[in-house]
Parts: C-alpha cells; sequence; structure tokens
C-alpha cells in the first residue's frame, strides 16, 4: 500500500494523437452503424440499441484517442481498452474489423456455430484484451490494468466502457475506490448514459443518480460530454488526465439506438433485430445522413 | 491425534508460514512477484512480505471480487500475482471473477485460498470452504490443489509462480508434519505423491487429511494390512494415471478430504473409476451434506472420523 501512493501520476503520455477531420470521423461512424445493423440483421441477434449508443464513443478512441493498433497490439505500450458492458459487442467487432485487426468478411458468422465472433467479446479475437460480458467485471480488470502501468512506470491508459445498467454491481465500486487509493490516473472509464436498460429507464429500475457526484466523492475527476458529438469527445479524451493523480470518468450522455429514428429511447431494440422493411429503412436512413455530413465542422 | 515424532515435530511448520517464507523468496529475485490482499496480510502471514517488498503488495481492502478482478488486471500485463484471501470468501464471493476474469480470460493469476476447509473451525460455517474443490473443478482452465506439507506447499507455490495458467491453492493453518523424511521425489501439478506403499487398500487424500491418512496406514499394518497412502494434492487435473494403477491392484479404496463429500477428491475419483469400469469397494471421507459441528479443526475432523480411526474403521469394514 504504503509506496504505491507516492508514485508520481503520469501526465506526459508520449503517444502523439492523431488527426482525423470530423468528417472523416463522423463518415466513420455512419460506416460503423450500417455494419452493426447489418451483421446483426444477418446473425438475427445482437444488442442493437446499445452498440448503436456506443460507436461514437469508441470511434473516437479508437481513431483519434487511442494508441493501439494491429501494428502494436503486443506491445505493453500499447493503450488498453476493456469493454465491461460486453453485450455491445457488435460496436467493438465493427471497429476492430475497421481497424484491420480482421477482416471485416468475418463477421458474417457472428454468433454461428463455432465461431470466434460470439456475443460478447473474447480474446479469441484478434484485439480483444479480455473477454468480458458479466457486467461489473470491466472496472476492477482495468484497474489492476492501469496498476501495472504505475508498477512498471509505462505510460499507457486504460480505457473501460460502462453501461449506466451496470452501475449496481458493487463491485464496480470496489474498484472505484482502489482506482481513487492508488492514484490511477492513466485509468479513464467512460460510461455509456442512455439510461435505459431492458427493463426499463435505469433512473426507475435502480436509481444511480447523481453519479457524477458518486464518483466524486470517490475520489475521481468527473466530465460530461455529449456522447455523439465526435468534437467534444476528442477534446475530452485530450484533456486526460483530467486531474493529476485522479482517475478519469467520462459520463457520456447518449441514446439508445442513436442513428435509427425508430430505434431511438424505444427499449425493445436493446437486443431487438429488425425485419428485412425495418433494415432496409434503417440503412436509408443512415445513407441520407452520411450525404448531408457538412465538410468541416 | 496419534503420536507425531519428535523430527517430525521440530520440521512442522503450518503450510501457511510455508507460503510466506516461498513468496519471500521469490520476490527477491523477481520484482513481477505481486501479492494482492483484501486486509488479509495478517491472516495471510503476509506481514514480513509487505514489509521488505512494499511495492510488491497491492492492498484493496475487504473487498475480494474487486481483488481477484485487480489480480487479473495485473496477470494480463506479466505481473506473477498472488490473489490472498480466506478461501472461504475467495471462492464464494469471487467465484465469477475466478470463472471470467482468471480462468475464461486465462489471466495467470494464481489463486490462493488460505485457511481453507475447516481451518477457522469455531467460527462456523461462514468461514468454512467446503465448496472450493467442487465449484472450481467445474471451471474449465483452473489446476486446483491441496498441498498436504511443508514440502509441497513450497513446491506448488514455486511451480505456481511459473505457470502461465491459472491455479488454486489451498492451504490450512496448523503445523503440518513432512510426510517424508526425505523429500527426493518430483512434484508436478497433476501427479500424485505415494507415500507409503501397500496393495490392500489404498487411501487416496488430499491437503491436510493425508497425514491423518498416514497414521491410518501405520495402524492397519500393525494389524497385517498393507495400506498404500497417495497425496493427491492435485485436485484437477487428476493424476488419472496413479489412480487406475493403485485401483486394480488394492482390494478397497478410501478418500479423505477436508471437503463437502459432494463434488469433490473423492467424487472425482468414484466417477473415473466407474466411467473405466473399476468396480472395487469405495467409501468417500469428508464432511457430510449438514449444518457443519463447530470446534477446532480437530474436533471436526475427530467428528466426522477424519483421524486415525476413522480411516482405520472405513478401511477395516470394506476389507471384510
Amino acid at each position: 500500500m504504503g509506496n504505491l501512493s507516492a508514485l508520481t501520476p503520469s501526465k506526459d503520455f508520449s503517444y502523439k494523437l492523431k488527426n482525423m477531420t470530423e468528417k472523416e470521423l463522423a463518415i466513420k461512424s455512419i460506416g460503423y452503424r450500417k455494419n452493426i445493423l447489418k451483421y446483426i440483421f444477418h446473425a438475427n441477434a445482437g444488442h442493437t440499441g446499445g452498440s448503436l449508443s456506443c460507436i461514437d464513443i469508441l470511434n473516437v478512441l479508437y481513431n483519434h484517442a487511442m494508441n493501439v493498433s494491429p501494428e502494436n497490439f503486443k506491445s505493453p505500450d500499447r493503450d488498453r481498452y476493456i469493454q465491461s458492458k460486453g453485450h455491445s459487442v457488435e460496436a467493438l467487432f465493427v471497429v476492430l474489423a475497421g481497424k484491420g485487426f480482421f477482416p471485416e468478411s468475418d463477421l458474417n458468422t457472428l454468433c454461428k456455430y463455432g465461431s470466434h465472433y460470439i456475443g460478447h467479446p473474447t480474446r479469441k479475437v484478434h484485439g480483444v484484451e479480455q473477454n468480458t460480458g458479466a457486467l461489473g467485471h470491466g472496472l476492477p480488470i482495468s484497474a489492476g490494468t492501469a496498476l501495472a502501468a504505475k508498477l512498471d512506470n509505462r505510460k499507457y491508459r486504460v480505457f473501460t466502457l460502462l453501461g449506466d445498467g451496470e452501475l449496481p454491481e458493487g463491485s464496480n465500486w470496489e474498484a472505484a475506490l482502489t482506482a481513487a487509493h492508488y492514484k490511477l490516473d492513466n485509468l479513464c472509464a467512460i460510461i455509456d448514459h442512455n439510461k435505459l436498460q431492458i427493463t426499463g429507464p435505469t433512473s426507475e429500475v435502480c436509481n444511480t443518480n447523481p453519479i457524477d457526484a458518486k464518483f466524486e466523492s470517490f475520489g475521481w475527476a468527473v466530465r460530461h460530454v455529449d456522447g455523439h458529438d465526435l468534437n467534444e469527445l476528442k477534446e475530452t479524451f485530450d484533456g486526460l488526465p483530467f486531474t493529476e493523480g485522479k482517475p478519469n470518468l467520462v459520463i457520456a450522455h447518449t441514446i439508445k439506438g442513436k442513428g435509427v429514428s425508430y430505434m431511438e429511447n424505444v427499449i425493445k431494440w436493446h437486443h431487438g433485430v429488425p425485419s428485412e422493411k425495418q433494415y432496409e429503412d434503417a440503412l436509408s436512413e443512415l445513407d441520407n445522413a452520411m450525404v448531408t455530413i457538412p465538410d468541416d465542422f | 491425534m496419534g503420536a507425531v515424532t519428535e523430527i517430525e515435530q521440530g520440521k512442522a511448520k503450518a503450510n501457511l508460514d510455508v507460503f510466506s517464507s516461498t513468496l519471500q523468496d521469490l520476490a527477491q529475485h523477481d520484482r513481477d512477484i505481486i501479492v494482492v490482499t483484501s486486509d488479509s496480510r495478517g491472516s495471510g502471514k503476509l506481514a514480513p512480505f509487505g514489509q521488505k517488498f512494499p511495492e510488491q503488495i497491492i492492498e484493496v481492502g475487504i473487498a475480494e471480487q474487486n481483488l481477484v478482478g485487480v489480480a487479473a488486471g495485473l496477470a494480463s500485463c506479466g505481473k506473477k500475482v498472488f490473489a490472498v484471501s480466506p478461501a472461504c470468501f475467495l471462492t464464494a464471493r469471487a467465484l465469477e471473477q475466478i470463472k471470467n476474469d482468471v480462468a475464461y480470460s486465462d489471466n495467470p493469476v494464481k489463486v490462493i485460498g488460505i485457511s481453507a476447509g475447516v481451518s477457522y473451525g469455531a467460527l462456523g460455517s461462514t468461514h468454512h470452504s467446503l465448496h472450493d474443490y467442487a465449484v472450481l473443478r467445474a471451471i474449465n482452465n483452473i489446476i486446483v490443489v491441496a498441498p498436504a506439507d511443508n514440502f509441497e506447499t513450497e513446491k506448488a507455490i514455486q511451480l505456481a509462480a511459473k505457470t502461465d495458467h491459472p491455479v488454486y491453492i489451498r492451504f490450512g493453518k496448523k503445523a503440518m508434519p513432512l510426510l517424508k523424511e526425505v523429500n527426493d521425489d518430483l512434484f508436478e501439478f497433476g501427479k500424485g505423491r505415494v507415500i507409503a506403499e501397500g496393495n490392500d487398500v489404498v487411501i487416496i487424500a488430499t491437503g491436510e487429511t493425508v497425514y491423518p491418512a498416514l497414521q491410518a496406514a501405520k495402524k492397519l499394518k500393525e494389524q497385517n494390512i498393507a495400506a498404500a497412502v497417495v497425496s493427491m494434492h492435485t485436485i484437477k487435473p487428476l493424476d488419472t494415471s496413479l489412480l487406475t494403477a493403485l485401483a486394480n491392484k488394492c482390494k478397497a479404496i478410501v478418500t479423505v478430504e477436508e471437503h463437502s463429500v459432494y463434488g469433490g477428491l473423492g467424487e472425482a475419483c468414484a466417477s473415473y473409476l466407474m466411467q473405466h469400469a473399476i468396480f472395487k469397494p469405495f467409501r468417500i471421507i469428508g464432511i457430510p451434506d449438514e449444518y457443519t459441528v463447530t470446534g477446532s479443526q480437530q474436533d471436526i475432523f475427530n467428528h466426522y472420523g477424519i483421524n486415525e480411526k476413522g480411516i482405520t474403521d472405513v478401511a477395516l469394514g470394506l476389507l471384510k
């Protein structure tokens, strides 16, 4: 315990961020959304709403904020991403495929017999750091991973995506204590705060509000962000660590089913699969959105 | 308990103490050795480790789920992590973390269950771990080990430090005499140790029940019954070739464990033998499915016949 608390916070990240334009990122987001729908439609299974709510966050993480790629995936200095809300695996798979971790066509086997592309993240898929799926596991593992960086004086950061519905899991709060105790400012938890879970609004199922005050009282530095505003997400991650010596929490306000109007904020799309007609409608809505992306914004 | 020779008494230390000193030896030469504790450095005899290697011990407070999750994260970055907590809490409260974060994700955490079985005898069932073999046997990708004496404990800890896959090791806190005068045999996970030879009955025991099994074998010898005694320190993977060889040459088989009679060493042996058509009189000695009696570990052992007399009587009954 003692000496570890005295470790210096890691402020100077040697990794220089890439500069993808807003337009390039926006095009990627739409492409990812189309792929999420495509593979869920073909698999006839998947967590549609949550994948659409977190995809912009993953886009900015993998294409802007994080130093991770197929080339450096074995490096001990790579940034780590651990998806605690494992059920939104389609979002992770389409982004990893886009980064070149595996051929996108592999996703045609999603949820098929014997496929490695199952309904939750698994390390059998290149690019996945940890097997997740049971909720409340990502934050403790991420804290341990961030702690290892401190012990070895490495500069990598650890990003972990939590669902707002998994916050009642007690293990999150155990890890929140540990992360603050060991001053893990190289840890960034992001809550995909789409405010819905399978039974209903999170505030009605088990009210965890105010999330910010809870984490702040645990010793975290907290930021709110529009989880679909790519620019805001970029700026937020560029500002890490928010406070030296404190673990970082980004509360990303999102819309479940974002991008497909008939899915937005509708609970049945938690793991609903679109019909052929619905699928086509969704694709044309996204194609229209692609056309209307401004040149610079 | 039967007589323990002076030499044996002189050598006897708790496996817990050997665990602690072995870890210190390892940490001396390897900065990647990390101990993670949940307010358990006292009960784990790890205070000296913490004093000598303050940067190699991580305290998470009383939070076993977090203990195992943090350990998994550390292990994924190349740390040789010993996650130490009383076996009762570690393998029940944090079972999902052991299942997913350690075993399924193949993070090579060394899960160390201290004061296992009924070591905390008088503290009652909350503090007993009589389920750990059963639940961990049913989880893929974790080795389950219960060393019997100081030799096996030292070897198990050294081996675990070198192993790239998950291992669970549990032991108690009572002084355990050495089973053999000379320990020159190889210690490997998944290879039982034959402590005594004999062709009449084989007593297969694990952890701290091997010693009373050996005492029973000595007692049986007085009646001209030759009992083989095996320290089956690895419950999973089970040494099925040794089991088969001994079962084929003996007239009866007794298993002994500090665990529920359900799902542990005895049922693992019985299942294997039955499925391989090796039918011998067979009895499992362990803790029956009832509200466990309380008292010291020895009181509980005596109550359920996990002692020289109990094991002797069961063996004699099978040979009648």
